[in-house]
């Protein structure tokens, strides 16, 4: 049962140049108690999509189409108010950088008590007290409560971010790269802690990144996103094991690993396009190996590869020999090639 | 490692930074206290290898570099090249070092001078240097743009930092440290902040400049598996110490040091079916002012023991090239 | 961020200035179309430049002349209200405002471009010097500036100015000798924290001295603030003369606003004869206003992040 369900969202800024298209048209689905890891390149329009969700856009960006339903109501329509009560109670945002969300020369225990005063009824004491339940879930000690942000390191301060996400048991929360500014071992551990605090309170999440070894360890399902639109959605086990989309075989191309065998990484050339003039077929077109006039010209439809996997890709029944083909070096060199010979440098 | 073989030997490098204390507590008599931020870190940089320093922050993995690239000058220790020590290097052989050593930087959004061109950029070097006449360093920067793989060349010769993306802005930086044809380059993070779908085309532009030039590189990361990709040698850096080095296919399939096998564990991996070892390491990273009595990562450490919490342990050889600073390696 | 759009690609050198050029002004007429207060800004004070440079052409009279009634009795026209031969009217002793107040403008823009000029000079070498090389340079140079800062502006130039000659120079001289503080100031944070980007460090590890690190990498990233700076120091310097005419220690030689309202102000008119107190007011008033306004063109361009997508 679909928990969330995105339909169709069409997310653009007003720049001087005119409309650009950040989120033109994407389509995802997140069940109760599950993790959906929104992955892309920078600019792809991912952390535009979560913002949207807790209607937190800039003054320039609104949206303009589609639905957010949230356990059946159309939240995108909500007024300021009621998406006010619905931001934190049900929906809480995990950013970046812990350092933009805390407020530096307010201590962590007053944050945390007025965000969860400002929905909730409580007194100052017992919500003292849930605070310090709350870090010691998250891993840290009580005194941490008194201190102020800067007063912490990179990775306790992002716990104290988790915990106030938590503070109301919200129903998705919308972590955006929580773990990218951290080192790799407390990167693991506050992996693991998010895991464990969601089964404990049933909560779904949507991550974002770009770092798919970190949604494949945690996310359930995962959605590809580029230039705004979406290349493949699906079960991670079988986006990753059995992608679909020439993105995705790139992607999977471009990654190091640490325990894989060592094979020669690709890049895929080129960048990604101008969103102020998108292009008309498939944005992901003119970097695809395998693309032609009709891919140029028209818009790639949704294949249903099964319930749980969908991609949109005009050729998405030839996978098998493009996922061969991407694996040679030579095939993205021809890429880069006709990049160079058509001056899109 | 060969003694004619290498380029740069660093030996018992120290960089202690003070933490000025009030006019109070000079009064007072109170100890002035010290962040170590490389405490004794010893290493050659063989030509032709590309040696990773790895470690999270704290390690002291940057401020070694930038030491080696005369950025910071050492509190203690010594880095020798080409039989001389670098550190009292004045005049014409400082210039010869400064050509012979360069850098390349994390952030490619602020690694370029706003103000000039790409040509400008790289020119730069060449200008400092007094290098040959105008037509000369402009056949040397097309050269240095070429084998930075941004062809054609002429293209990139005029624009600006702003109009080029951050993987083109990063092979500017990278042909301005080769435009001097130097023999060591030093890079710190050059693709931490780049998209994961651009970073393998930098890694692999190295692994060919290496190939192609002779190059040696002092690889910083704290990304063990872009480390994994192109060095030869790895060491692992833990406030400010050296915990384990050695060739990185070794170090990386059969770690000994806890805290490189800890390091490894915590790498989340690609493969959804895989499930990973739990990483065996417990509490946060300390204060770099108070580092601990005794082995650094002993409080940390599940092997250790109470001889850790007081001696700090020396490099131990495991095999040839392969060593690790921890009792449990100590030979009988 | 690089996309695919459709660039000329530029192939020279004087193509890339020539693009540059062109780009920053198409830059600035959208600043202007979306910012209107800016562009006000700009033609009020162009507007002022021309009064001041054509001064003697517009002003109908000399400003010193007392104009007589040609009636037989020749008596002074004092304080007559705004007529057709006296825009804004007389003074107390039949001098003619309209012209006095143009003439005010040279005196104005002088002392304001002159002082704020001096002031950015010294007080960006100042910053750069301060900021970059810091130690006991820096800390002698900041304990300078701390000092001066405990002087309050008027009373010293006040002060300066009745110790010497009470001239425009020396009123210039004063302002600048406590201006320079904000300025290097100012510019010295903005040093600090360009020297720590990597491109200065790639300077050094390529082995560029100390004089061309700050010459030529720092200065010409802090030159648009510094530029920026000189606009608000000269709003400031304006606004210091006038205070300093009108409190009756201006250059007696020169006609400025400030006296103007001294003089109307020592006549006990100022109640009643509102035509000589309200237009060197307004002009005083206008000048600041239009420098201010155009400090946010100049505050776009050296802050990029306040530029529009």
């Amino acid at each position: 049962m679909a928990f969330l369900n995105i339909q169709d969202l069409k997310i653009y800024y007003k720049t001087i140049r005119g409309d650009l298209k950040a989120v033109d048209g994407i389509s995802f689905t997140l069940e109760e108690g599950k993790n959906l890891g929104l992955v892309g390149e920078s600019g792809c329009g991912k952390t535009t999509a979560a913002k949207a969700i807790l209607r937190l856009l800039p003054e320039n960006g609104r949206i303009a189409g589609g639905k957010i339903i949230f356990r059946d109501q159309d939240i995108a329509q909500l007024s300021y108010e009621k998406m006010r009560r619905l931001r934190w109670n049900n929906i809480s945002m995990i950013s970046q950088s812990a350092m933009n969300a805390l407020n530096p020369v307010i201590r962590i225990d007053k944050q945390i008590i007025e965000a969860i005063r400002t929905h909730e009824n409580t007194t100052k004491k017992e919500t003292l007290q849930r605070a310090v339940e709350l870090f010691k879930l998250v891993g840290l000690e009580a005194k941490r409560l008194k201190a102020f942000p800067h007063e912490l390191s990179g990775g306790m301060r992002q716990r104290a971010i988790i915990a106030m996400a938590l503070a109301l048991d919200p129903d998705i929360i919308i972590a955006d790269e929580p773990t990218t500014a951290l080192d790799v071992v407390v990167q693991d551990k506050i992996l693991k802690k998010i895991l464990t605090l969601q089964d404990q309170f049933n909560s779904s999440m949507i991550l974002i990144t770009h770092d798919i070894s970190v949604v494949a360890e945690i996310c359930d399902k995962i959605c590809i996103m580029y230039a705004g639109k979406v290349m493949e959605f699906g079960t991670t086990s079988k986006v990753l094991k059995d992608p679909r989309h020439p993105y995705t075989m790139g992607l999977k191309n471009a990654f190091p690993s640490i325990l894989l065998e060592q094979k020669e990484l690709i890049s895929i050339p080129g960048y990604p396009p101008d969103l102020v003039n998108p292009p008309i077929g498939c944005p992901f077109f003119n970097r695809c190996p395998f693309g032609d006039e009709k891919c140029k010209d028209e818009q790639p439809p949704r294949e249903y590869i099964n319930d749980d996997h969908w991609v949109y890709c005009h050729y998405a029944d030839q996978y098998q020999d493009f996922r061969e083909k991407a694996t040679q070096g030579s095939t993205w060199e021809a890429v880069r090639k006709r990049q160079q010979e058509l001056g899109v440098v | 490692m060969t003694e004619n073989n290498s380029i740069i030997k660093v030996k018992n490098l120290k960089k202690y930074f003070s933490l000025k204390s009030g006019f109070i507590s000079t009064i007072v008599g109170k100890e002035e206290k010290f962040v170590r931020a490389v405490d004794d870190v010893s290493f050659d940089i063989t030509r032709k290898k590309i040696i990773g320093l790895a470690g999270e922050s704290g390690s002291g993995k940057t401020t070694t570099g930038e030491i080696i690239a005369l950025l910071q000058k050492p509190t203690d220790g010594k880095i020798v090249f080409n039989g001389k020590k670098i550190n009292d290097l004045s005049g014409k052989a400082l210039v010869e070092f400064r050509r012979a050593c360069q850098m390349v930087f994390q952030d490619p959004y602020e690694t370029l001078n706003p103000r000039f061109t790409v040509r400008r950029s790289i020119e730069e070097p060449l200008l400092i240097n007094g290098w040959g006449n105008e037509n000369k360093r402009f056949e040397k920067v097309k050269d240095a743009l070429e084998r930075a793989e941004l062809r054609p060349a002429e293209d990139f010769m005029y624009r600006f930092p702003h109009e080029l993306s951050g993987g083109q802005r990063q092979r500017v930086a990278i042909a301005r440290g080769i435009v001097l044809d130097p023999v060591l380059l030093v890079a710190d993070e050059p693709v931490s902040m780049l998209d994961v779908s651009i970073r393998a085309g930098i890694l692999n532009l190295l692994r060919k400049l290496r190939d192609n030039m002779g190059l040696s590189m002092l690889y910083i990361s704290h990304d063990l598996s872009t480390i994994k990709y192109i060095c030869d040698e790895v060491i692992i850096m833990y406030l400010g110490r050296i915990m384990e080095k050695g060739p990185t296919y070794e170090v990386l399939s059969q770690p000994v040091h806890p805290y490189t096998k800890a390091l490894i564990a915590s790498v989340p991996v690609s493969d959804p079916d895989v499930k990973r070892e739990e990483a065996e390491i417990k509490g946060d990273l300390p204060d770099q002012i108070d580092i601990p009595e005794g082995c650094r990562f002993a409080p940390r450490c599940f092997s250790a023991n109470d001889r850790c919490q007081s001696e700090e342990p020396e490099l131990y050889s495991i095999k040839k090239g392969h060593q690790a600073a921890c009792f449990l390696c100590e030979p009988k | 961020m690089n996309t695919q759009n459709d660039k000329q690609v530029v192939k020279t050198a004087s193509e890339a200035r020539r693009a540059k050029t062109k780009k920053t002004l198409f830059f600035i007429r959208n600043l202007f179309k979306e910012d209107k207060l800016a562009l006000v800004g700009v033609c009020m004070l162009l507007f002022f430049i021309v009064v001041a440079l054509f001064a003697p052409v517009i002003a109908p009279y000399d400003p010193n002349v007392i104009h007589r009634h040609d009636d037989g009795q020749g008596a002074m026209k004092r304080l007559e209200p705004p007529s057709r031969e006296h825009l804004f009217g007389t003074t107390n002793r039949g001098r003619d405002i309209f012209s006095q107040v143009v003439m005010g403008t040279r005196v104005a823009l002088f002392v304001g471009l002159l002082a704020a000029f001096f002031v950015t000079v010294v007080g960006t070498i100042i910053g750069l010097v301060s900021g970059y090389y810091g130690g006991w340079i820096d800390t002698f140079f900041m304990r300078l500036v701390d000092i001066s800062y405990a002087i309050p502006f008027v009373p010293f130039v006040i002060i300066l100015v009745t110790l010497l000659r009470p001239s425009l120079m020396n009123i210039v001289l004063a302002i600048f000798i406590i201006s320079w503080r904000t300025i290097a100031r100012i510019l010295r944070s903005q040093v600090l924290s360009v020297k720590e980007r990597p491109y200065v460090k790639a300077g050094r590890v390529a082995g560029a001295t100390n004089i061309r690190i700050i010459f030529l990498y720092i200065l010409p990233n802090v030159l648009p603030l510094a530029l920026l700076e000189m606009t608000l120091r000269m709003a400031q310097a304006i606004l210091a003369e006038s205070t300093v005419s009108f409190l009756g220690f201006g250059d007696p030689s020169v006609t400025s606003w400030g006296q103007i309202l001294e003089q109307a102000f020592m006549a006990g008119a100022m109640r009643d004869a509102w035509w000589w107190v309200l237009p060197p007011g307004f002009a005083i008033a206008l000048l600041i206003v239009s420098v201010f306004y155009t400090s946010r063109v100049l505050e776009v361009v050296a802050n990029p992040q306040l530029r529009r997508r």
